[in-house]
């Protein structure tokens, strides 16, 4: 590789042209509107940047941020491994069939991925509120119950009202199920190929030595899967956090309520305040860096072990 | 232990890959698997050890008598090593070692301290004293097929089953290890079942050796008998080095190249002899080949020692009488 003499390489003119335009294209196109978010953010000076970040509104959409990512990454990570090792270790009727499924996430379009839930649980939809608060019903009562019990009663008390007045869309459960959906298949797609290639040999000489399922995923499958596992649930995290489209459409748009940050960051931009939006820009774009600096540790680490391999 | 297969089938979607199969191991033999690629041979050894399952039916697999078949293979005492030696890449040739043991339940898991000894015994016994710290992207072919073997005797097995053990070896390596495993074997006495698809391995190695084709076995015996007496055209050919000749009346001849004898042209019999010209001489090392045509122009193989060869003082081109005891098939 390092050999200069190189059979494949175009001649010097062609060479620089080539890198010169690449590089005007990187600049251009990722680093100049990288450069521009914290540009405009800072602006008009940190105290604002910092106002901006630490208002009300700002900070109930990065905490509904956050929880949509709490709860979207570990689901999917299960859903993800379990999908993967269904896949790649069995041969069922459907196996093709299951396997597009995993991608239609993908494929769909986002506004598409929001509709379908305000067809589902919208005021007009297959499930409307108030069939649901009929169906949650019996399980209303119950958090209720539990809600008032001395010691954990806490815990309980958001679902005990939720489940009295059940509302997925316009509402924190119809964005957490618009974010499951749309990050679903990272994990899975990351894992299948792996797996594939690794094959079954290492799992099955752990079931002819006496190991029990569970034990051959901790002691054997998940020591192989560790570093593709890790690097779709990074690619994970980051659509969970940064998805736009569908939960645009579940969400309303309630001020301190139901936006996320993204969305946030849009009702801040319509109403221009640019300085206040890009500074929660900025937060998404350090994400961005954060996910792509640990990307390709993870890289170099899982491309160390997959050159010794053999 | 021995290991009785009885007419066991196995169909993969609409593939016929095992064809009710029978098959006796007696109780502390090295039996071969021979045959061809994609004769089953893989997918009945996968059966035995409880990877595969066979189709439904009167089959069953007798361990010392005993009915297998529903026994998971975790719990069937099997020793597998596979063909590409599917180590843990992760863990350290010891901990790969020790991984059987590891396993067991709490109740029947020996001491750290116990294992560890185990461990080391099992590394004197396939002869990788102090390479217990290594990984296994850190050892030869050799050496790791070594570990998987030793690995697969951790647990103490009742019978070894191997799946071309020295398959992705080289021809020096794989002899050395051939001879290797015969001389374990001997002296540890465990029933083992292998697979290969070398017939020069199969005939060295092995007690008994089971020809396969097709989905099915072809013929099972020592490796003299299978030798000397195939029992079709099939085995006669698998096991190499053969002449397939049609005589003059039709019929077709198997005669192995050093069946036959060369003498010079003048001492021709038109009873018993044909006439052939040399058209290839390979002469080195103890055993000479020579190509040669006969007068209709069929081709044979003839070998002969080179003691002969130089008394007969032969070269390319030269004109010769061959004559044979050719066995009907
Ligand atoms: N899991 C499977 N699904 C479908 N077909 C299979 C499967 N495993 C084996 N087969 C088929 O069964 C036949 C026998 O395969 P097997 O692996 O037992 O052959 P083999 O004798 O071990 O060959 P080789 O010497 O190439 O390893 C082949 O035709 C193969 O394609
Ligand atoms: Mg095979």
């Amino acid at each position: 590789m390092s050999d200069p003499r190189e059979v494949t390489t175009e001649s010097r003119p062609v060479r620089i042209a080539l890198i010169t335009a690449a590089v005007a294209v990187l600049l251009l196109f990722l680093l100049l509107p990288l450069f521009a978010v914290f540009a405009e953010a800072l602006r008009r000076g940190w105290e604002v940047f910092m106002a901006s970040l630490t208002e009300e509104a700002a900070l109930s959409a990065i905490k509904l941020t956050l929880l949509a990512a709490a709860v979207s990454v570990p689901l999917n990570t299960l859903f993800g491994l379990s999908a993967a090792w269904l896949v790649t270790r069995f041969r069922f009727k459907g196996r093709a069939l299951l396997i597009s499924l995993i991608d239609l996430p993908f494929a769909v379009s986002p506004v598409i991925a929001g509709l379908v839930w305000v067809m589902i649980f919208g005021s007009k939809g297959w499930l409307p509120p108030a069939t649901l608060e009929h169906l949650l019903a019996p399980f209303a009562t119950v958090a209720s119950a539990a809600a008032e019990s001395e010691n954990f009663g806490g815990l309980f008390e958001g679902l005990a009202a939720w489940l009295k007045d059940p509302k997925f869309i316009f509402s924190t459960p119809g964005i957490i199920i618009a974010t499951v959906f749309i990050t679903f298949p990272f994990v899975a797609r990351e894992l299948i190929p792996l797996m594939e290639a690794q094959g079954a040999d290492q799992e099955e000489a752990a079931v002819t030595l006496g190991a029990g399922g569970w034990r051959i995923f901790w002691r054997v499958t998940l020591p192989n899967i560790k570093w593709g596992l890790l690097y779709g649930v990074l690619l994970c995290n980051a659509r969970a956090m940064g998805e736009f489209g569908a939960v645009s459409v579940v969400s309303g748009h309630i001020r301190g309520k139901t936006n996320t940050l993204p969305l946030h960051i849009e009702v801040l931009y319509n109403e221009y305040q640019f300085s206040a939006a890009f500074a929660c820009a900025t937060l998404l774009a350090l994400l961005a860096l954060v996910t792509l600096g640990l990307k390709s540790v993870l890289e170099r680490i899982s491309g160390h072990a997959a050159a010794g391999k053999h | 232990m021995s290991i009785s297969i009885h007419s066991i089938s196995k169909t993969f979607g609409t593939y016929k890959a095992l064809d009710d199969v029978s098959l006796e191991v007696p109780n502390g033999s090295l039996t071969a698997l021979l045959g061809p690629s994609g004769s089953g041979k893989t997918t009945l050894l996968r059966i035995v050890a409880g990877l595969e399952f066979a189709d439904d039916g009167p089959g069953k697999i007798l361990f010392h008598g005993e009915n297998v078949v529903s026994v998971p293979a975790g719990k069937r005492g099997v020793g597998f090593v596979f063909q590409h030696y599917a180590l843990f890449r992760h863990m350290s040739v010891a901990d790969n070692i020790a991984f059987g043991l590891t396993v067991l339940p709490r109740s029947k898991r020996p001491p750290k301290n116990e294992i560890r000894d185990r461990v080391h015994e099992l590394l004197g016994l396939v002869k990788l004293d102090g390479l217990d710290k290594r990984r296994p992207h850190e050892l030869s072919g050799g050496q790791r097929q070594r570990v998987a073997l030793a690995r697969a005797l951790a647990i103490r097995p009742k019978v070894l089953l191997l799946d071309e053990p020295f398959g992705a070896l080289d021809a020096k390596v794989r002899k050395d290890l051939r001879r290797w495993l015969r001389a374990f074997h001997d002296e540890i006495g465990l029933t083992t079942l292998f697979v290969t698809h070398d017939q020069e391995e199969a005939l060295e190695l092995a007690d008994q050796v089971v020809v396969m084709r097709n989905s099915r076995i072809e013929q099972v015996g020592s490796p003299q008998e299978i030798y000397d007496r195939p029992r079709s055209p099939f085995v006669y050919e698998f096991l190499g080095n053969v002449n397939k000749l049609t005589s003059p009346d039709g019929a077709k001849r198997y005669v192995r190249p050093h069946e036959i004898e060369v003498v010079f042209a003048a001492e021709y019999d038109p009873v018993t002899d044909r006439i052939a010209r040399i058209q290839h001489l390979f002469s080195a090392g103890p055993v000479a080949t020579l190509s040669v045509r006969l007068d209709d122009g069929q081709f044979a193989d003839v070998e002969l020692s080179r003691k002969q060869l130089d008394d007969l003082g032969l070269s390319v081109g030269d004109e010769v009488a061959i004559r044979s005891r050719p066995e009907e098939v």
